[in-house]
């Protein structure tokens, strides 16, 4: 029987000579856990070097073991002989699986209403299920920061492995308040307000931001003293940014709020990130100097001034670690979170070098995020988030062969796949039949 | 006396720059490149000699004629420059969304040879680009081909005036709801879109009739036949019935390309080539038997419903039914870089660097009518040429050199911190454009000002 599915499947290999996929679709339809040797590789650990001749063994969700002489035991072996392992890539800001259909309100659920809501949690909204997801792992994007937009403090973003059926299932155990840092900038070329108008709601906004903030501390300083307290689930959820139980995600992007930002985190001894960071080249030093980790993107951007060099965004990431910036990326996207690679590898080849584009998906987001015990790197003892690929996968033209999260085999389809298997020799073809 | 030469000299200027505009043309031999001519295979060591703004000469130990410029690219790979068969860059405005049928309008009256727009394209290898009008109608304006001579302040000089005519028409989701639901009028719905289109040849044939019977007429003694009243509108579709404009259409589902086609035949027209057409890969057979092809994005999907079933494998597998395709931008942003767009066909469905290579040269040249001009590297086609470090679909590929008529615009080694031309007077602090995450970079809906603060901004996002 089971000869016959081989020869079914190699007859059926043959037939899709331009076949662009690494595994069969349909050979698996689920993603299945189980102990899994990935066999004689190239091991891009990111921490500890590349390794030739290299096995890696899944165990319990987890990399059991790195090595060139692993006993396959009774792990169902995976062939990788001229193949290259690395860990999967972590986008480190993304509106993934919070919106089906961009421009259908109805499925849009990155943006609450009001200004002050950071109770509104990301992980709530993730749909495990959005077409998206599928279509984002098979390109070795394996986590993602989920993070809401909207008013001045949008929600709780959080971060997800690409696998599961449940939003407790992804959650990858990180979570941050999100800060639309108060901007001087406009808002896209739509955006219609006066200098004066731009300047005068910046200013607003900053002052809002502190009237708050005083309000945060002053609901966590009762809270410890034991006071009653009314429900208050803005505060509640804000005072965890006060007390540093929980990071502060701010996004920032014009070098002057950039600066704001800086001043603004000074004196509070909470812990920040900055994200997006679009002009962080202009204050690279000061950012640097502040010790604030940044993650950073979308690479393949425009310039945000039309006096910018044509290549500012390409060369943002590799100005700011250049200057001492501990530096991670982002897309910024939703539907096309797969593209992280490619912004990674614009960074790279605009000034921040294959490593660091690698560590800035890789390692660097995990230990921003404080989880790098877990994610980052191909190590023993981390959990099994690894791809498979037939070379860089930085480079457009490699194939991404497997895909494993949590220790998950995962198979290596979804939607546009599948049309591509049913469209490519449409039948009936020209003429009715 | 002085006085007078000067106005005169300055009105025969003027003159001088709308009809005459004689656009720049160099000489130059690019030596030792590996030679990406996309249809005649690739050439090792190559030498590429360009004179008065063509391809002269391609082989191997070519010499420079006296006072010929030589690049030495040893090691370096020359391709084809880029053209974007979808774009709206160097465009003043983009929509007169007032009717659904605006023919009479003319992208050419819009071209700014200022924006910023234009030089990045350059630094991205993209040496014309079909600047065309939005989709809000469901016939739209009249498209600019530019080449993009950078510099230039008089727009005539940007404009390929040796180009064909081409014009923009628009299906589905954007034409219903700035005329159906944004002003009450068809089309609400896409059999209204067919409705439209259909009336308004109709139309046009009548209005052809008219001059006819009054052309044929007015020859014969003692008539008293008055003309018909000359209607730009109608005789732009005439124009289009009788081969002379290639249509270009913004379409995306199945249905509306299936009903395009069906509607081109009816009225016999041949000059079809589809933008965007996410689902084009549903009817690809019928694409490659009727039409000049599809221009589509290499990824782009889920941004509206009409692009929710989409595949990134969408341009393999029209390529692969026999579909002229291009990959286009639409986008400011993408346009930078359509050399890794197109390198995104190998990643899904694996074409060869030709077929990929192809996408962005010599399919969207045959799309816009000038594959005899440009869009390959053979002897005596227009030297539209661009220097890359690394293969230009490897993803590491960074454009050193691009060249428009033999002429450099974008030099690596030369570019400036501020490339621009003009600073506004206007401006005292230059404005930071920030990303806005629900706004993207392309401007098929751009100019529907009113619209948008009629539905307070609701369609701020996705545009194209």
């Amino acid at each position: 029987m089971n000869k016959i599915i081989k020869t079914f499947c190699a007859a059926l290999l043959a037939t899709l000579p331009f076949a662009a996929m690494a595994q069969i679709d349909g050979e698996f339809v689920k993603p299945r856990s189980g102990k899994f040797l990935l066999q004689n590789a190239t091991v891009v650990t990111i921490t500890k070097g590349t390794l030739n001749n290299t096995s890696v063994l899944i165990e319990n969700g987890k990399i059991a073991q790195v090595g060139s002489n692993i006993a396959a035991g009774d792990a169902e072996v995976v062939d990788c002989t001229g193949m290259f392992i690395y860990p999967g890539m972590i986008d480190g800001g993304t509106r993934l699986g919070m919106v089906e259909v961009s421009s259908v309100a109805e499925t849009v659920d990155y943006a609450e209403n009001g200004n002050v809501t950071p109770n509104m949690q990301a992980l709530t909204t993730i749909n495990p299920n959005s077409e998206a997801i599928g279509v984002t792992r098979v390109s070795g994007v394996t986590t993602a920061l989920a993070v809401p937009t909207g008013g001045l403090f949008p929600g709780t973003a959080a971060l997800i492995n690409l696998n599961g059926y449940t939003p407790d299932q992804m959650y990858g155990g990180f979570k941050a308040i999100v800060m639309n840092f108060p901007s001087s900038g406009r808002r896209g070329r739509f955006d219609r307000r006066s200098d004066e108008d731009v300047k005068k709601d910046a200013e607003k906004a900053i002052k809002e931001a502190n009237d708050i903030w005083e309000k945060a501390k002053n609901y966590w300083e009762l809270k410890k003293s034991g006071a009653q307290l009314q429900y208050y689930p803005e505060m509640e959820q804000l005072s965890k940014a006060v007390s540093g139980e929980l990071p502060l995600l701010i996004v920032v992007d014009a070098a002057a709020d950039i600066q704001s930002a800086i001043k603004w985190v000074a004196d509070k001894k909470i812990k920040v990130i900055f994200s997006g960071v679009a002009e962080g080249w202009r204050v690279a030093d000061e950012i640097a100097k502040a010790g604030i980790p940044v993650i950073t993107g979308p690479v393949q951007d425009l310039p945000t001034r039309e006096s910018d060099r044509y290549d500012a965004a390409y060369a943002n990431a590799g100005k700011m670690a250049k200057a001492g910036v501990k530096v991670a990326l982002r897309t910024d996207e939703e539907e096309n979170v797969r593209n992280l690679p490619f912004h990674a590898a614009y960074a790279a080849a605009y000034g921040l070098g294959k490593e660091e584009a690698w560590k800035a998906v890789t390692i660097n987001t995990a230990e921003i995020l404080g989880v790098q015990d877990q994610y980052g790197s191909v190590e023993a003892g981390k959990r099994a988030n690894l791809i498979v690929s037939t070379g860089d996968p930085f480079e457009t033209k490699t194939q991404i062969m497997h895909v494993f999260i949590d220790g998950y085999r995962i198979p290596l389809s979804n939607r546009h796949i599948r049309l591509y298997q049913e469209f490519l020799e449409r039948s009936p073809g020209l003429k009715a039949n | 006396m002085k006085k007078l030469t000067l106005i005169l000299s300055a009105f025969l200027g003027l003159g001088m720059n709308l009809t005459f505009a004689q656009a720049p043309k160099g000489n130059i031999l690019i030596k030792n490149a590996t030679v990406l001519t996309v249809t005649q295979g690739t050439q090792e060591n190559a030498d590429v000699l360009v004179q008065d703004g063509l391809i002269k000469q391609i082989g191997k130990n070519l010499n420079a004629p006296a006072g010929v410029e030589t690049i030495d690219a040893t090691g370096k790979f020359l391709m084809p420059g880029i053209i974007d068969a979808h774009s709206h860059v160097a465009l003043d405005v983009v929509n007169e969304g007032t009717s659904p049928i605006t023919s009479e309008v003319r992208m050419k009256d819009m071209v700014n040879p200022y924006e910023i727009g234009i030089y990045r394209a350059l630094a991205g290898g993209v040496t014309v680009s079909h600047a065309m009008h939005g989709s809000a109608n469901v016939i739209g304006g009249q498209n600019a081909t530019l080449k993009h001579r950078w510099g230039s302040s008089n727009p005539a000089d940007i404009i390929m005036q040796d180009a064909p005519r081409t014009i923009k028409f628009a299906l589905g989701e954007n034409p219903t709801r700035v005329h159906g639901r944004g002003n009450g009028i068809q089309p609400r719905t896409r059999m209204g879109v067919e409705a439209v289109i259909r009336n308004g040849f109709n139309e046009a044939i009548q209005y052809k009739k008219a001059w006819e019977a009054y052309n044929a007429g007015k020859a014969q003694k003692g008539n008293t036949l008055t003309p018909p009243a000359y209607n730009e509108r109608l005789q732009t579709l005439v124009d289009i019935l009788d081969g002379k404009i290639i249509v270009h259409c913004h379409s995306y589902r199945a249905d509306e390309i299936y009903m395009m086609i069906n509607v081109f035949r009816d009225f016999g027209i041949k000059k079809l080539v589809f933008q965007h057409t996410n689902e084009g890969f549903k009817v690809a057979p019928e694409i490659a038997e009727y039409t000049m092809g599809a221009s589509v994005f290499a990824d782009w999907w889920a941004y509206k419903m009409e692009v929710y079933y989409s595949t990134a494998f969408n341009a393999a597998i029209l390529q692969k039914n026999g579909v002229i395709t291009s990959i286009n931008s639409d986008s400011a942003e993408l346009i930078r870089h359509l050399y890794h767009e197109a390198a995104k066909t190998q990643r899904y469905g694996g074409l060869t660097d030709e077929e990929a290579l192809a996408m962005i040269t010599i399919n969207p040249a045959k799309q816009l009518g000038l594959d005899s001009k440009i869009g390959s590297i053979e002897v005596g086609k227009q030297a539209d040429l661009v220097i890359f470090d690394h293969h230009p679909l490897s993803v590491y590929a960074v454009p050193q050199m691009t060249f428009v008529d033999g002429v450099k615009y974008f030099d690596i080694q030369k570019d400036k911190d501020d490339q621009r031309q003009i600073v506004s007077a206007t401006e005292m602090v230059e404005p930071v454009y920030l990303r806005n995450a629900e706004e993207d970079d392309h401007r098929c809906m751009q100019d529907l000002d009113a619209y948008y603060e009629a539905f307070q901004g609701a369609f701020m996002g996705h545009k194209h």
